[in-house]
């Protein structure tokens, strides 16, 4: 046929031409080359999957392959070199191999309940007692004379972590709270259910669910940012000893100027 | 190749492959069995099956919850699954028309390719708010259950209408020749000659559903606690360890391989009832 010979005459020239751009534009590029991997909180994992991009972008002949798996994992693994970063939502713990940890941005944890909720602020004290199964009527806050339905995180969560230790201090989360086992499953058990309440990390709040003011502070940005906002906790990226090369690149991008319009723009509070 | 020599080697081939697939669950047998065993000798045997207590960054171990709820939706599901997949067998080899049969089978064996995370998130977006009108959170045994039901109907209603349709056609032709109604026939002959058969898809779709985890983590609730009703949320064995294995480590992780271990024998000693019922039946059959 006239027109598929025609167009088989095209692909020698196309491709080509298309080796030589690649070539000169990779010549043109930062010498940076390489593939890291990262594991850990899946509070995390949005953020760091919008860096990895980003320094992509800047560096094409490097390659990031991020997962989830949650803090514990991302902390066991880059303590058995398994993974060049790990990432965690929380604290370190006396418990925890001695890893070096490089500040990524802070979250604060937003106490949620459905946009139909009229209830808008609860005291801390308040949290604690729902979340431990002392107040289980909306009407003892407030609120319609309804039930209270606790949604919570499964345990080892970095975010239930995080939140037990900021929240809850010695009080224990109740046995028969709905747990689910990720931000979005929270977020989504929340805003389907009229009764519920939950707690989620900032990155993860949109439409569908409304976050509570503690103490009277609304769960904004820069509330967590100059410290009125109580309920707010570090996100790290981790290494096994002091990074080099492409692993310590990545790092100084995120904890740069230009990773840090990204952790804002993302939702998370800058390190700054 | 002469056809000879692959006459003579194909039995090495089968046994090479059979031998694979004993090595594989032999392997996995191990590996849980090793992993979980710690758990065991540091929690305790009994402490870690009847204890009630569930908080793992506690140190307490105690499962019996979860094996409550896995035994509760299976239970709930299976009973609603039983009577409506038997009937729906029952029509499809013995009452509905040749078209309809040739719409309906199809359906019913394209519900089991179905992901269980899609009858996970359809139990979640439907049945769980259905339930939170009639009380609690809707995140419920209940709802466990009806997803289940819906997710071990297809084993059930194929298998049991294979089993029907190979009753010898005699017993058919007897029953209707001593003046029983075609009701009669099926209650009391069909049914009947055809129940080892109907046994095996019950059993096979209880594994199905003691094993299930996606759907159960989307639709139970997960709460570790004996649960008092059928609205109360429960946690099931695998939907446990689905749900922490990612957080896991250390004692916390031989736990859940610990769980893996219950939910294992579990499953071995519902096969071999339904091995022994499947012989008793076969046996039965051979005397008629």
């Amino acid at each position: 046929m006239k027109i598929g010979k025609g167009w088989k005459w095209l692909i020698f020239p196309t491709v080509a031409a298309l080796l030589v751009i690649a070539f000169t534009l990779s010549g043109c590029s930062s010498s940076i080359t390489g593939t890291i991997t990262e594991s850990g909180s899946t509070t995390v994992q949005p953020l760091a999957e919008k860096l990895a991009g980003a320094f992509k972008a800047e560096n094409p002949d490097t390659n990031i392959v991020i997962q989830g798996g949650g803090t514990a994992a991302g902390i066991t693994s880059v303590n058995n070199g398994l993974v060049d970063i790990g990432a965690a939502s929380r604290e370190l713990t006396a418990s925890d191999p001695a890893l070096v940890k490089h500040l990524l941005a802070r979250d604060g944890i937003a106490i949620i309940v459905p946009p139909s909720n009229p209830v808008i602020n609860l005291t801390k004290d308040q949290v604690i007692a729902i979340f431990a199964g002392n107040i289980t009527n909306w009407s003892q806050v407030g609120g319609p004379d309804k039930g209270i339905d606790v949604v919570a995180r499964e345990e080892g969560s970095g975010t239930r972590t995080a939140f037990q230790d900021l929240v809850m201090g010695k009080a224990l989360i109740k046995a028969d709270a709905i747990l689910q086992p990720s931000n979005g499953a929270v977020k989504t058990a929340v805003s389907s259910d009229p009764q519920a309440i939950g707690f989620i990390s900032f990155g993860y709040i949109d439409s569908s669910v409304k976050a509570l003011a503690i103490n009277g502070v609304a769960a904004t940005e820069p509330n967590a940012k100059n410290g009125t906002y109580p309920i707010v906790r570090p996100l790290y990226f981790l290494t096994k000893t002091q990074p080099t090369g492409i692993v310590k690149d990545f790092i100084d991008f995120c904890t740069g100027t230009d990773g840090q319009k990204i952790v804002a723009e993302e939702g998370y509070i800058t390190i700054d | 190749m002469s056809r000879y020599f692959v006459d003579r080697n194909a039995k090495y081939l089968v046994l090479i492959c059979a031998t694979a697939s004993f090595i594989i669950l032999a392997a996995i047998a191990i590996f849980t069995l090793r992993e979980g065993l710690p758990a065991f000798q540091q929690v305790g045997w009994l402490r870690f099956i009847f204890g009630t207590e569930w908080r793992p960054s506690l140190d307490k171990f105690g499962i019996l919850p979860m094996i409550v709820g896995s035994l509760a939706v299976t239970l709930g599901g299976m009973i609603l699954a039983i009577p409506l997949g038997i009937g729906c067998a029952v029509l499809l080899a013995e009452v509905a028309p040749h078209r309809v049969r040739q719409l309906l089978r199809p359906a019913v064996e394209i519900l089991v390719g179905i992901p269980s995370v899609v009858y996970g998130l359809v139990g979640m977006l439907l049945i769980v708010p259905l339930i939170r009108d009639i009380g609690g959170t809707g995140y419920s045994i209940a709802a466990g259950a009806l997803v289940l039901t819906a997710m071990v109907l297809p084993t059930v209603i194929s298998i049991s209408e294979d089993s029907i349709r190979a009753v010898p056609r005699r017993y058919k032709e007897g029953a209707l020749a001593l003046g029983a109604n075609h009701w009669q026939t099926i209650w009391h002959v069909l049914i009947p000659a055809a129940r080892s058969g109907i046994l095996a898809g019950i059993i096979l779709g209880m594994g199905r559903a003691i094993g299930e985890a996606m759907a159960m983590i989307m639709v139970t609730g997960n709460a570790v606690q004996i649960p008092n009703s059928p609205l109360d949320p429960t946690r099931t064995l695998a939907g446990g360890i689905a749900v922490e294995i990612n957080y896991a480590s250390g004692l916390h992780e031989n736990a859940l391989f610990a769980i893996g271990v219950v939910l294992f024998v579990l499953i071995m000693i519902i096969n071999s009832i339904a091995m022994v019922a499947m012989r008793r039946g076969r046996q039965a059959q051979d005397v008629c």
